[in-house]
């Protein structure tokens, strides 16, 4: 039999049998085996992987993904109203063609010089954030909004020196969940009591909470079930005569028209920036933001990358660099602040690009339009028998809890009616939230028309009997 | 006197170095490009009919919470916008634009344009997590695919894709050691982590989180991780190791079986953090070495675009009953639907919101889908003997060493070090890689502290020619070269870059001058009228 012909693989340049060969030669290796020789004979694995493929060809891989990805109903197939932390906003075509640009898309970690596009980008986004939450310092992006929310919390206790964190009752239950789990074992959680008519924070139960132990008060506006928390300003006035921080989640898409939390007196910041120019690729466009005042004691708790402005030989050029750097595990392994690595540098580049097309008017624009269908699809299902919306008697941004169980039907069985109108229902919170009854967490963005929110209720209307 | 350009362009046989410059666009800050009333994009407006029925929504919003005055973002047009950030992408240097051998630890690989395009398909761009499993088959069929990949190529039984990158898959795994010892009761007794120098700085940092103490063990004299110290650091209060193996200097530890033994003996569990797995794919696997739990960079070994810095995965695999403590969901699939399993009551809970960044799953899977075993097998080798290649390059070089395992060869990667060319000529590390940047590529030193002395970290991937890795090595020397007859030139580099040098560390460390946003810069330095 005669020997297959070696596969010269278009990614591997020295796949080349003949430039291999003088290479060994070069090295004064017989082989590739010799340079395992620190690898013990019982470790090796003397047998070839048990892996599908190869798809040698570009096209039959190509073929091969899209037959699999074919699999899904998108967003664009179907109407969609579900939100719950991922959201269906329109991404302005320049978002995508910066992210795709090969440059940023395979750069690393090179220093601010040859890397200087991505220093001054990432500044840009941290400065472009700063100035939608009013805040001076802006980390560059961490992993997602959860990491950013846990972060905010231990940035809390280690200022503070305490050790309890008092979350607002109403958050999702996963951000509970890594909260919880980020938060062990040292620092103790607690979930505090809402107001089932109205979503809002209890305050009685936060002041008997609020001891010499409790490091920060968390809650978000808009919060994860859509209403706005009213009182702001008592809960971060609570907090601080506590010698807590107050720190907030909050949906940058709704800072045109939504008050920064600074305003009410948040001392930390943070949140998710996927709304702000990434594509929601099944939960995968997610980065997280976290900001502070400029004081040195806030900066200091940062465990991310903080990049400055500096002057550099030449005057007028602006150079860029890491602030306080000592404080990050790169520098100081574990005596650092948590750690620093890889995280979502690519989507803080793209939200700063959204962020400039976006501009003041642009903010404000998509503020008060997404509010003008929320509210007009509020109105639109009220309408219909059996179902309660909102369930919450309290102002809302994007999202607002609907609930059905007055129309004797499970959340799973409307929406299995709804997907057969080509309609995918907004989260169903009867697990999550299991106080709320047969409720679903309803979404509505820039992207839906009056056209489609009149679907929707005609859909729902007709899946109700 | 011949006309042949391509003569010049060569000497000794060899090509010149290349002139390279880099793009210099001299950009403002973009809060200077801002126009009163421009429009980078519009939004889509309301139906009438809506706005009516809708009403004055502002007034709806709390007293409060309105905002008082608009945010002070840049007015910018479209065509604005596009022109800074494409400038600021030339002043960015891609692995694609260079021979990216200089990040070492960060294995820069080729990342195929095809697998960008699939990652950018509806298909996958426009799917929320929440859909109902039926219709989102085809991703979750990626998913389990790429878990049995895994399973196979590092001998582990399950895994999950939801760290966000090697770091927080660390930490995953710090979170999944402390349920292990606290189901059985003995989290409080087992509060130390153990790890060696050479490890990332994340495999002490992460397990600190996690609220464990932190052993770092420091090598043999030779480099290699020392059973003695490891024996030493092994008591009733070990909870794991988490390591790194071959560690950042290349070298394999041949020991690693018998580590990962006496830890398990004294009922530690053993991490293994797979970051520098590119030159052992098919060799030798994490599970045949005992390890308990293990993970992948996807965007590192698995090819996936580095981003500037993510969005990336750390794949995390654990063996046999320590998957109940996996984070929620797991991918199941019963032979006809592949489902998202929450009831997993011993689970760690949530490390990311939904299932992590699946557009990264998706290309890893493509990228193996494309080498096949016998494929990862090449990429392995060649990976190896580009380094090998490279080290006998670079030893050549007068000033330049290789610290540890004399006479021996290395896996992936090499930490070398300047130090003799330093004392010769004073001239440190940093100063030779800002001074390489103005050829045209990357060079990395390594994490803090220097352990290494004047040290740089070179990982020539499987990606890079033979030609490439001579590139480099000319570089080097050329430098090195520099730094003796002309040793403020390399210290006053980069000069072909789109910047120069920062000379002045103050504004980074100073709370009264730094400035982490523009508003800050303003605030403290902008010139009083």
């Amino acid at each position: 039999m005669p020997q297959p012909k070696p596969v010269v693989y278009p990614t591997i340049p020295n796949s080349i049998p003949k430039v291999k060969a003088a290479m060994l030669q070069e090295v004064g290796a017989a082989s590739t085996e010799e340079f395992y020789a620190d690898v013990p004979e019982a470790l090796r694995l003397r047998r070839p992987m048990d892996l599908p493929g190869p798809l040698l060809s570009e096209a039959a891989l190509r073929r091969h993904v899209q037959e699999i990805l074919g699999r899904n109903t998108t967003c664009e197939d179907f109407l969609s109203f579900l939100g719950a932390g991922c959201y269906q906003h329109y991404v302005p075509a320049v978002c995508d063609e910066i992210n795709g640009r090969s440059e940023f898309l395979t750069a690393y970690a090179g220093e601010p010089y040859e890397d200087h596009g991505r220093f001054q980008a990432l500044f840009e986004y941290c400065s472009m954030m700063g100035e939608l939450l009013d805040m001076d310092v802006v980390n560059v992006p961490t992993y997602d909004g959860f990491q950013a929310s846990a972060t905010a919390l231990r940035m809390a206790c280690r200022l503070t020196g305490r050790r309890l964190v008092l979350l607002a009752g109403t958050l999702g239950r996963d951000r509970v969940s890594k909260i919880r789990d980020y938060c062990k074992p040292e620092i103790e959680v607690r979930l505090l009591p809402y107001d089932p008519a109205t979503g809002k924070l209890d305050l009685d139960a936060l002041r008997k909470a609020l001891d010499d132990r409790a490091a920060a008060v968390y809650f978000e506006n808009p919060s994860y079930l859509g209403f706005l928390e009213a009182q702001a300003s008592e809960i971060a006035g609570l907090a601080h005569a506590g010698g807590a921080e107050c720190v907030v989640g909050v949906d940058p898409i709704s800072l045109g028209i939504l008050a920064p939390p600074g305003d009410y007196g948040a001392d930390i910041v943070c949140g998710d920036l996927q709304a702000l120019g990434m594509h929601m690729q099944f939960g995968g466009g997610h980065a997280g933001f976290i900001a502070t005042r400029d004081e040195e004691r806030y900066v200091r708790q940062f465990p991310s990358r903080l990049f400055g402005v500096a002057p550099t030989r030449v005057p007028g050029e602006f150079g860029f660099g890491d602030v306080a750097y000592e404080r990050t595990s790169f520098a100081v392994r574990e005596q650092g602040n948590e750690w620093v690595g890889t995280a979502a540098g690519l989507w803080g580049i793209t939200a700063g690009v959204y962020l400039a097309l976006m501009g003041p008017q642009g903010f404000l624009e998509i503020g008060q339009g997404i509010l003008q269908r929320s509210r007009y699809a509020a109105r639109r299902l009220a309408e219909i028998p059996g179902v309660g919306a909102p369930l919450f008697d309290a102002p809302f941004f994007n999202e607002f809890v609907v609930r059905f169980d007055a129309t004797g039907k499970t959340v799973a069985e409307i929406h299995q009616r709804l997907r057969a109108r080509h309609i995918f229902g907004g989260k169903d919170l009867s697990r999550e939230f299991p106080e709320l009854g047969q409720s679903a967490l309803y979404c509505f963005s820039e992207v839906h028309t009056q056209a489609d929110i009149d679907r929707l209720a005609s859909a729902l209307q007709e899946a109700l009997p | 006197m011949s006309d042949d350009i391509r003569l010049h362009r060569r000497s000794d046989g060899q090509p010149k170095l290349r002139r390279f410059h880099q793009a210099r666009w001299d950009e403002p800050v973009i809060f200077e490009l801002s126009t009163p009333g421009a429009r980078g994009i519009l939004i889509p407006e309301v139906e009438n009919d809506l706005a009516a029925a809708a009403g004055d929504v502002l007034a709806t919003i709390p007293q409060g919470l309105r905002r008082k005055t608009p945010p002070r973002l840049p007015e910018i047009s479209q065509v604005h916008v596009v022109r800074h950030y494409l400038r600021l992408s030339q002043e960015t240097l891609g692995a694609d634009l260079n021979i990216d051998v200089g990040q070492g630890t960060c294995t820069m690989k080729h990342s195929p344009k095809v697998n960008d395009q699939l990652a950018r398909l509806p298909g996958i761009a426009e799917l929320h997590p929440l859909q109902d499993d039926e219709t989102v088959q085809g991703i979750l069929e990626i998913y389990w695919r790429f878990e049995q990949i895994l399973k196979e190529i590092s001998g582990m039984d399950r895994f999950t894709f939801q760290p966000g990158a090697g770091s927080q898959a660390i930490y995953t795994n710090a979170s999944i050691i402390r349920a292990y010892h606290s189901a059985r009761g003995e989290a409080e007794q087992r509060d130390e982590i153990i790890t060696t120098i050479f490890s990332h700085p994340s495999d002490a940092a992460c397990p600190k989180v996690a609220g464990f103490k932190i052993i770092t063990l420091y090598p043999d004299e030779d480099g290699y991780p020392d059973p003695q110290a490891l024996r030493l650091a092994i008591s009733e209060r070990t909870a794991g190791l988490m390591i790194t193996n071959p560690e950042d200097t290349g070298i394999f530890n041949p020991r690693i079986a018998e580590f990962v033994q006496m830890v398990h003996e004294a009922g530690g569990l053993c991490a293994y953090d797979q970051a520098n797995a590119n030159g052992i794919l098919g060799i030798t696997r994490a599970g045949d070495a005992g390890f308990d739990l293990c993970h992948f960079n996807l965007h590192k070994t698995f090819s996936t675009p580095h981003g500037c810095g993510g969005p990336a995965v750390g794949a995390t695999g654990v063996r046999g009953d320590l998957a109940r403590f996996l984070p929620v969901p797991v991918v199941e699939f019963d032979g006809q639907k592949v489902r998202l399993e929450y009831d997993r009551p011993e689970s760690i809970g949530k490390i990311r919101q939904f299932y992590g960044a699946a557009p990264v799953v998706l290309r890893a899977y493509a990228w193996v889908m494309s080498l096949g075993a016998d494929g990862l097998r090449e990429v392995a080798e060649i990976a190896v003997l580009n380094n090998n290649y490279l080290l006998h390059k670079v030893r050549a070089i007068p000033g330049a060493d290789a610290p540890y395992a004399r006479g021996k060869r290395r896996i992936e990667q090499v930490r070398y070090s300047w130090e003799a060319l330093c004392e010769e000529t004073g001239v440190t590390t940093d100063d030779i890689g800002l001074r390489a940047a103005d050829f045209g590529v990357h060079y990395w030193t390594s994490h803090h502290p220097y352990i290494v002395p004047e040290p740089l970290t070179l990982e020539p991937t499987e990606s890079y020619s033979r030609e490439d890795l001579d590139e480099y090595a000319a570089i080097l020397h050329e430098v090195a070269d520099e730094a003796r007859t002309d040793p403020e030139r390399v210290r006053t580099a980069p000069h072909n870059g789109p910047v120069h040098r920062v000379t002045e560390a103050r504004y980074f460390e100073d709370p009264a001058l730094w400035a982490v946003t523009w508003r800050a810069y303003l605030r403290k330095h902008a010139a009083k009228e």
